[in-house]
């Protein structure tokens, strides 16, 4: 097949070098290596290229490879949802070219031989893929992980996400221990004793329904705790997925004291909110941190805007669907996103104006390769031609049938989304194709 | 004229117009329960499922008789000791039971939404008997048949919910249905009892039961359940009965011509004393009768029923 050259037409948006213009993109030997805004090329040129060797991306966007650092794939342990493979088609479907999975796998990665499994099976996959390691023995919260031994064999960063850390302690000698290594210790942040056997936000909608509530101090007495942590110790916190206003408030504030933090926010948070679960129960809203309210939602799209929530990461969590179809308080937490993250985004974020492409853009690709070190989330000459094409007007329906995820447990079902991926690129090849 | 809902899941959105039929029709049920014989032929032919995945011996012996009496054939299931305990889905479990030729399921269940969850893929008619910590419809209805009774009417008078209000489905279900009909509503409770934003529901909200009580015509003592002082919300139960049992001093607080209600099984001595529990004003044993009736004409009216 003919290697991709050049991509032309198209709107490029490179948040990375504050970008936002018409230019094409020229590709030798998987890197980018020319971007230019004058037309060098005319349509004759273009007609005696090979087909493959050329995309037309007149009235698209090219992108920065999209990166979704908070993925669960499932793979070791639970391949009937999701294995490494299924997860990384459905990532290119949804625009990304890098993703990073979680480690509360079977076995947990929390070892050498799991995280050199998880490479030796993302070199078939369509997409780059990252091991996260557990911060501690099979994310138990008691003895640090091998953490030297992990992040030799390549794992980008740590966490116990889904099994919080609750002593403070081990979360102080997590930071001390992993600044030896220069990668972000990555927090769920949940005080359990808090949330309790809590199966939803709790506030109006849980009193009415009479709903065991997960508070939201649960989440902020956790933030503030790794805060200060991190500032006694010089340690480098990234928070998953944050979901109320105060949380975000700690982290500006903190942000101001020059402590080293970082976070993200799910397209789910930005999206929904817990009133929702009134309507029929569906278990499709049931995810952890859990939905909150409208105030909530405002609060994470201005932190969103003004860079106190740094990214947006899926935390694509496969489930079956009999596990998803039974009453609401037995099934378990977690939502499906690889395949709606961008729609999702564009449809809430910037078709309802407040977010502009260059800003969703640096938060689904820039900031989470700044945030590991990710030689990837630009289009400047010598990157990688990780390239994402986007068709912002496109219009589609979620169909979970059709989803190259294994599972289907998404809340978007049926609805329609503004914006889509249309080329997924990876290393100048061309890995998703939706035109 | 029928009623506007197919299920009975909760009274949150029942319209007064239902409610009213409802009431109006629990008027002529209890009139036949009065009778030498009983039973009356409405639902001949048609089979009730009473399913009951939380043990409430109170509530199914209620909707049994009330089938029984209108002549429906009934069957019982306890998910105690059945496939259920075996890991059989709700799901599962229904469509066997639907593949029976069942009419109508009347269900218990521990899980908030449980019979809403049916809706989306049963045939039958649904009747949640108490869904966790959300609603409990039938009792709320025969609370209100009991006060109405009493008094001829709903609109205007002051009630009062004392207790734990945080995991009744009974207040909730009593507040959604009394609003609806007009009544002014007060919550009571310990603070760590009551929910969150329970004030938005439009109820007035006590933590001083004397304060709550005055001036009201009406007092509905909820059931404390003992494990709420083990799970740390409340530091002795006879804390609890000095601040919030209902004893005969209190009720020189009510209005002239006051009621006392309680769901049941009551704990004596605990939220509520022997000599109120027994007392003129108190319609305890009433409500229980109500029950059936208010039953009866719930399963009347959602098999297609009309007022007569
Ligand atoms: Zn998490």
């Amino acid at each position: 097949m003919a290697r991709l050259k050049v991509i032309a037409g198209g709107q490029l948006v490179d948040p990375s070098a504050d970008i936002d213009k018409k230019a094409d993109l020229y590709i030798e030997k998987g890197n980018v290596s020319r971007v230019e805004t004058k037309q060098l090329l005319t349509t004759e040129d273009l007609k005696q290229m090979e087909p493959g060797e050329f995309i037309d991306a007149t009235g698209m966007i090219i992108s920065p490879g999209l990166i979704d650092m908070h993925v669960h794939l499932r793979e070791p342990g639970k391949e009937k949802l999701e294995t490494i493979q299924t997860g990384s088609e459905a990532a290119a479907a949804g625009g990304f070219t890098t993703i990073c999975c979680m480690p509360n796998t079977t076995p947990t990665i929390d070892n050498q031989e799991t995280v050199k499994f998880i490479l030796s099976r993302a070199r078939q996959a369509p997409v780059r893929v990252y091991p996260i390691s557990a911060i501690t023995k099979g994310q138990k919260g008691k003895e640090l992980a091998e953490i030297g031994e992990v992040v030799a064999a390549g794992a980008i960063a740590l966490t116990d996400d889904g099994y919080p850390v609750q002593s403070a302690e081990m979360m102080r000698k997590a930071f001390d221990y992993a600044r030896m290594f220069k990668i972000p210790v990555i927090e769920h942040p949940e005080d359990l004793s808090l949330s309790g056997d809590g199966v939803m936000n709790e506030g109006y909608t849980s009193m009415r329904l009479g709903m065991k509530g997960v508070p939201f101090v649960s989440e902020e007495v956790c933030v503030s705790r790794d805060l200060l942590l991190a500032r006694y110790t010089g340690g480098r916190i990234h928070f998953a997925h944050i979901s109320t206003a105060g949380a975000v408030e700690l982290i500006r504030q903190a942000k101001k004291a020059d402590v080293n933090v970082t976070a993200e926010v799910t397209p789910h948070h930005l999206s929904l909110t817990d009133d929702l679960i009134a309507e029929d129960f569906d278990p499709n809203l049931k995810m952890s941190p859990p939905l909150r309210t409208e105030t909530d939602v405002r609060a994470l799209i201005k932190g969103l805007l003004d860079g106190t929530l740094d990214c947006i990461a899926s935390d694509h969590a496969p489930h079956s669907h009999e596990s998803k179809d039974v009453e609401f308080d037995l099934a378990p937490n977690g939502v499906i996103g690889l395949e709606t993250s961008l729609g999702v985004c564009s449809t809430y974020l910037i078709k309802e104006k407040h977010l502009k492409w260059t800003q969703l853009i640096r938060a689904m690709s820039t900031r989470p390769a700044q945030i590991l070190s990710l030689n990837a989330g630009s289009l400047q000459e010598g990157f990688p031609a990780d390239i994402t094409i986007i068709d912002p007007g496109k219009e589609w329906i979620v169909n979970p049938e059709r989803f190259l995820s294994r599972s289907r447990n998404t809340p978007y079902a049926g609805q329609t989304l503004t914006g889509k991926a249309v080329y997924t690129i990876v290393d100048g090849k061309v890995v998703y194709k939706d035109v | 004229m029928g009623l506007k809902i197919n299920h009975l899941l909760g009274l949150e959105n029942v319209s007064r117009e239902d409610i009213e039929l409802i009431l109006n029709t629990t008027r002529s049920f209890r009139e036949v329960i009065e009778r030498p014989v009983k039973k009356v032929p409405p639902l001949r032919g048609v089979t009730v499922v009473n399913l009951f995945y939380e043990p409430s011996t109170r509530t199914r012996l209620s909707f049994e008789l009330a089938e029984k009496r209108l002549s429906a054939d009934t069957i019982n299931f306890a998910a105690k000791g059945s496939s259920v305990a075996k890991g059989e889905s709700l799901k599962d479990t229904v469509r066997n039971i639907e593949a029976l030729k069942i009419d109508m399921i009347v269900m218990r269940h521990s899980s908030v939404g449980a019979p809403h969850f049916l809706t989306k893929f049963a045939s039958s008619t649904i009747i949640n008997a108490g869904d966790g910590a959300h609603e409990h419809p039938t009792q709320a209805l025969l609370d209100m048949y009991s006060i109405h009774a009493r008094y001829g009417k709903l609109d205007g008078l002051r009630i009062v919910i004392v207790g734990d209000i945080l995991h009744s489905r009974v207040a909730r279900s009593n507040i959604w249905g009394l609003k609806t009909m007009g009544a002014s509503v007060a919550v009571c409770g310990p603070t760590t009892l009551l929910p969150q934003e329970v004030e938005k529901m439009g109820v007035d909200v006590y933590s001083d039961l004397d304060e709550a009580l005055h001036g009201a015509d009406v007092v509905n003592v909820l059931r404390l359940q003992r494990e709420r002082q083990q799970a740390g919300l409340l530091p002795s139960l006879r804390e609890y009965t000095t601040l919030f049992g209902l004893t005969r001093e209190r009720l020189k607080l009510l209005n002239k011509n006051y009621t006392v209600m309680h769901p049941g099984p009551m704990n004596r001595g605990v939220e509520i004393s022997s000599e109120v529990a027994d007392g003129d004003s108190s319609i305890i044993l009433e409500q229980v009768t109500n029950g059936v009736a208010v039953r009866m004409a719930v399963l009347y009216l959602l098999q297609g029923g009309e007022e007569n």
